[in-house]
């Protein structure tokens, strides 16, 4: 029983990160219908922003949570700046060709990422200053530390708070009018282009402190990690049902969990001929499964494909 | 039209004559290199024109194209090495590759009949990452792929005593492996060219397009649309298979580091900036990107050269180099470099 | 319109080419140009390939790093083959770890006129690889590949200068169960050529030796949440985990360990014997043990001072190989002095006949080309730093425990020797 509920725990606490960046790839599908396959490689500008300024100030000997601020807005600036000028140099130019245009210049954006990020911060895995010391506690026989704690309640602050924000706002609504129809929302009245714009950025934001929760809680960085982050995070998206927030919150927790217990009990159900080695085969598995049953994820429209 | 006939006549006995040249006109202007690179290019071409069947055709966003290719290549090397003790002649080994990719075509393709667009992308990518999983892991309980270690000692193809591997003299000019496998590569990739001009304008072709253009309208007009894209799976998977065996021969080591999802990338890469739909766009797309990245690794030296120093390291210039490359490609030729007329007409028609 | 638009891209390329290069970024761990002066001197390309691209590039870099010192460092020491002088030349390739691109890479340095290769880092890459170098007659040392298949051709040309799975595996198994009398053990792989070859010959020796693996899990090589799989070996409670990998995951792995309460003792291979996995595990690497083929490396004549020469001109720790890539270089150029020809027909006899003390250790190959067995050292982290804990010989006998009770055997302080 503990050790299921440390799965639990573990995987909760790794599907609000799959969550967090999944939000970004779920935001612009949603009104683009694009996916930007770039978004995994913000998440890893985000993470080297923030570990680079996380270096530079804990040699300058500041507190840790001054420290942790100034790299997270550090970050959130960089990435949601590389978001909008992605946007407009990559993408805006090809927003009435062919549907697959867009997916090429998107590849190319992640190339272009990762090598300039390869000259910044070289191709060496870099390694986090020790600035915090995270107590640990114990849930239901669980192991938690502080950290995994205070990164699953603000991933599930920033998802509430995103939902809400879409929900009640005048640029959530102008979000919700370009997704529906942006021909019509720009009739109406809705600046359609500020609004994608807008995504992007928010996009990119929420990746870039998707990019700091992991430098903190796996304690390294490194030019590539973007891509394995960025399609888990793609997977959890689709799994929820692309183009919704909610779903890609759902897509990303149940995601977690599903490798956590994937993992931790395959073996044992399949008396010792599979083994965590399939992990990731069972999640895409549980994808497969879900898409044949519900063809547009799990809290997706029901009319699933945009024409 | 019937004036030009003649000239056209003659211009295909050229180009026929500077292809069966090519790998010695190659050696002699850029090396050894070179011909193994043409060899390489001329399997991606069946790739991609594989590839092209479901997406181009059909409009199926497939991400895991390159399981196909894994399919074929393990499927020669599981039977053509000491792996499992057997040695069997490529003659059935080839078809049997294209048959079982087509039988693993049909198996992604079922299941995912109701999904389109970027649903039916995810779930193909996962498909292909199940596939090089598997391959990774199936050295336990019982070793069937040798796991990550790959399968080494590959037979090479061969007839009687004649092998491909081998080193030949034929009137005055020495065909060592790489000329003698341009050669089959050459015949296959003109083989698979033709087979795809032909479905192209076919009923099945036709069909294809339809449901590419609108599904729903195909099926009203009679067209069996789970049939037809069973079909494009299968057709697509075949060049993949055979692709795969003759790759698998002409490396003689294959191990699950070949099949990534980059790679899969990379064929659908081909494929759309080539000119999705359209055979020759893609044969150039193919073309294009296994000799530019190659054609950049001399950047660097260039580098040294004009600076006198090397301020980038060589590795990230030319990936840089082949990012800009992409995004400014596409910016130029939203269509892919040649696209199909259909696209060109569809693209006007969008614009004006 | 078609003409124009390629035209566009050339030029958007060059343009492109000119700014990137004009921008002062990184300084490149590249070759600078050196003007050749005098006349008599014979020019020789030493090639390296190795991943320099993706995810595997910190290594590969790291492998080319190693051969570049040993080239600069016999060019200033200055060296004569046959009578003449020999300026060497690195030329580098990246093989991208893609065996497809090893290949082509390859063919690329035969027809470069290499005179030899130090290549590639995995066994994927160095094993179609070495059919091309066979082909071209040019002799391959590989520094990293442990597939045992990578020797098995019968090709003259290949060469390794790294302990293969089948040595390293089982004396590490030794040592876990001789000395750390471990008797229930849990053993993680990472899905690699290179990590799951010696987790399966650790595996296979630990349960001829007696003890229990009481979980057999795996991970990859780019992943860096391991808490699913220590939760599942935390319920077994095994006294002691084993790695096969390397140290990104490595790292990770023994702090999520400590994050998840698990008491047991980590070791792994020569794969996480990095600074940097101290690095990437902070505190919690301390007690971790990891193993090296070959003696202490500071104990090795050239060994302390190649690690303090390597981060003088990099700027960086070793990361992995970079010592083997060092080391491959020398054994060519002493065969080359051997035979007195820089020429591989001539030369390549000798390098079977190699007797080289190298920063790795003692090296001799057997006849099929691979580093023949020696001793094999254990390291542990101590207040941060990878200290040498034994020396275990690979021959020794499993039952008998080599020196195993006496600490005193630990080695003497570094600074003892200079």
């Amino acid at each position: 029983m503990e050790i299921f509920a440390q799965q639990i725990v573990n995987g909760l606490v790794l599907g609000s990160i799959y969550a967090l960046v999944a939000l970004g790839y779920t935001m612009v599908y949603g009104i683009l219908g694009l996916i930007n396959f770039a978004h995994g490689d913000i998440t890893m500008i985000g993470a080297l922003v923030s570990l680079a300024i996380i270096q530079l100030l804990a040699a300058a000997g500041l507190p840790a949570p001054v420290i942790l601020l100034l790299a997270g807005s550090g970050a959130v600036v960089v990435c949601a700046t590389l978001g909008l000028s992605i946007e407009r140099v990559a993408y805006r130019p090809l927003r009435r060709a062919p549907r697959l245009a867009p997916l090429i210049t998107a590849i190319g954006v992640s190339i272009l990422l990762q090598y300039s990020a390869a000259l910044v911060w070289g191709k060496q895995y870099i390694s986090l200053p020790q600035i915090i010391e995270p107590a640990q506690f114990t849930i239901f026989g669980a192991q938690l530390t502080s950290l995994q704690a205070a990164i699953f309640l603000l991933a599930c602050l920033i998802m509430a708070g995103l939902l809400w924000f879409i929900k009640t706002s005048r640029m959530g609504r102008a979000m919700r009018a370009t997704e529906q129809n942006p021909d019509v929302a720009g009739l109406m009245g809705v600046n359609t282009n500020s609004v994608i714009a807008f995504t992007f950025v928010l996009g990119s934001a929420i990746g870039a402190v998707a990019g700091l929760m992991v430098v903190l809680y796996y304690g390294l960085g490194h030019y590539f990690m973007g891509f394995m982050l960025g399609l888990k995070a793609f997977t959890a998206a689709v799994l929820g049902g692309i183009g919704n927030v909610g779903g890609a919150v759902l897509g990303g927790l149940l995601l977690g969990v599903i490798e956590s217990l994937a993992a931790g009990y395959i073996g044992d159900l399949t008396g010792g001929v599979l083994g965590s080695n399939y992990r990731d085969i069972f999640a895409f598995l549980v994808l497969v499964l879900v898409l044949v049953l519900r063809p547009s994820g799990l809290l997706g429209h029901r009319g699933g494909d945009r024409v | 039209m019937s004036a030009s006939a003649p000239w056209r006549r003659v211009a295909w006995v050229v180009i026929a004559l500077l292809l069966l040249a090519a790998p010695f006109l190659i050696e002699i202007l850029f090396g050894r290199t070179w011909v193994r690179i043409t060899d390489v290019a001329l399997l991606f071409i069946m790739l991609a024109l594989g590839l092209n069947i479901v997406v181009g055709f059909a409009g199926l966003l497939d991400l895991g194209y390159i399981a196909f290719f894994a399919v074929g290549a393990y499927c020669y090397a599981l039977l053509a090495s000491p792996q499992l003790g057997m040695h069997w002649p490529f003659l059935v080994l080839l078809p049997l590759g294209a048959m079982v990719a087509a039988v693993f075509g049909i198996l992604l393709g079922a299941p995912t009949l109701r999904l389109r667009g970027d649903y039916l992308a995810i779930v193909t990518l996962g498909f292909g990452e199940i596939i090089r999983v598997l391959l990774n892991n199936l050295n336990r309980p019982v070793n069937i792929t040798n796991g990550p270690q790959g399968i080494t000692l590959i037979d090479p193809l061969q007839i009687g005593g004649f092998s491909l591997a081998q080193t030949h003299s034929f009137a005055g000019l020495t065909f060592t492996a790489l000329h003698n496998y341009y050669f089959v590569f050459l015949a296959c990739a003109v083989l698979s060219i033709i087979i795809s001009r032909r479905l192209e304008d076919s009923r099945i072709g036709r069909a294809w397009v339809a449901i590419r253009e609108d599904e729903l309208a195909a099926a009203s007009m009679g067209i069996n649309t789970r049939n037809m894209k069973l079909l494009a799976f299968a057709m697509g998977a075949t060049f993949g298979g055979v692709a795969g065996g003759l790759f698998a021969s002409f490396q003689g080591f294959i191990s699950p580091e070949s099949f990534h999802l980059i790679d899969s990338i990379m064929v659908l890469c081909m494929v759309v900036l080539g000119g999705m739909g359209n055979v020759a766009g893609v044969v150039l797309g193919a073309v294009l990107l296994t000799v530019l990245p190659e054609a950049l690794r001399y950047i660097g030296p260039l580098q040294q050269r004009w600076f006198g120093e090397v301020f980038i390291d060589p590795s990230d210039l030319r990936m840089l180099l082949f990012g800009l490359a992409l995004v400014l490609m596409m910016l130029f030729r939203p269509s892919g470099i040649w696209p199909a007329r259909r696209r060109k007409a569809e693209e006007n028609h969008a614009a004006g | 319109m078609h003409k124009y638009t390629l035209r566009h891209v050339t030029a958007a390329l060059i343009a492109a080419t000119l700014m990137t290069a004009c921008g002062k970024e990184a300084p490149p761990p590249a070759p600078k140009a050196e003007a050749p002066k005098a006349p008599e001197v014979m020019t020789v390309k030493i090639g390296s390939a190795s991943p320099l691209t993706g995810p595997q590039a910190h290594i590969g870099i790291d492998i080319r790093n190693g051969v570049q010192l040993a080239i600069e460092d016999l060019n200033a020491k200055g060296v004569e083959i046959g009578g003449k002088k020999v300026k060497f030349e690195l030329v580098s390739e990246d093989d991208e770890a893609n065996p497809t691109k090893a290949t082509t890479v390859a063919q690329k340095l035969v027809d470069a006129k290499v005179a030899a290769v130090v290549g590639h880092f995995n066994s994927g890459a160095s094993i179609p690889a070495s059919k091309v170098y066979a082909d071209g007659g040019v002799p391959q040392i590989s520094p990293s590949s442990t597939n045992p298949d990578y020797t098995l051709k019968g090709f003259k040309t290949t060469f390794r200068v790294v302990a293969h799975d089948g040595q390293q595996g089982p004396t590490l198994a030794r040592f876990a169960i001789n000395n750390l009398k471990a008797k229930s053990i849990a053993v993680i792989d990472d899905s690699t050529a290179y990590g799951q070859g010696l987790a399966d010959n650790f595996e296979a020796t630990a349960k001829a030796l007696g003890a229990k693996i009481i979980a057999r899990e795996h991970t990859t090589d780019k992943d860096t949440d391991f808490k699913a799989i220590l939760t599942k070996i935390k319920g077994r409670k095994p006294d002691l985990i084993m790695f096969g990998g390397i140290d990104p995951q490595a790292g990770p792995m023994i702090k999520q360990m400590k994050e998840l309460g698990i008491k047991a003792k980590f070791i792994g291979g020569d794969g996480m014997q990095t600074p940097n996995f101290i690095k990437l595990a902070g505190d919690a690497s301390d007690g971790a043990m990891a193993s090296i083929p070959g003696l202490p490396k500071d104990q090795m004549p050239g060994g302390k001072v190649f690690l303090e020469k390597y981060k003088a001109k990099f700027n960086q720790e070793v990361e992995l190989f970079a010592p083997m890539g060092y080391d491959a270089v020398f054994v060519f150029v002493e065969a080359m002095k051997r035979a007195g020809s820089a020429d591989p027909a001539k030369f390549l006899a000798e390098i079977g006949k190699t007797d080289y003390q190298g920063v790795i250790g003692p090296i001799a190959f057997d006849d099929k080309g691979d580093l023949k067995n020696g001793p094999i050292t254990i390291y542990v982290v101590k207040g941060g730093k990878w200290e040498p804990l034994e020396i275990v010989k690979p021959d020794a006998a499993p039952a008998a425990a080599p020196a195993a009770s006496a600490p005193a055997a630990i080695a003497p302080a570094p600074e003892a020797k200079k």
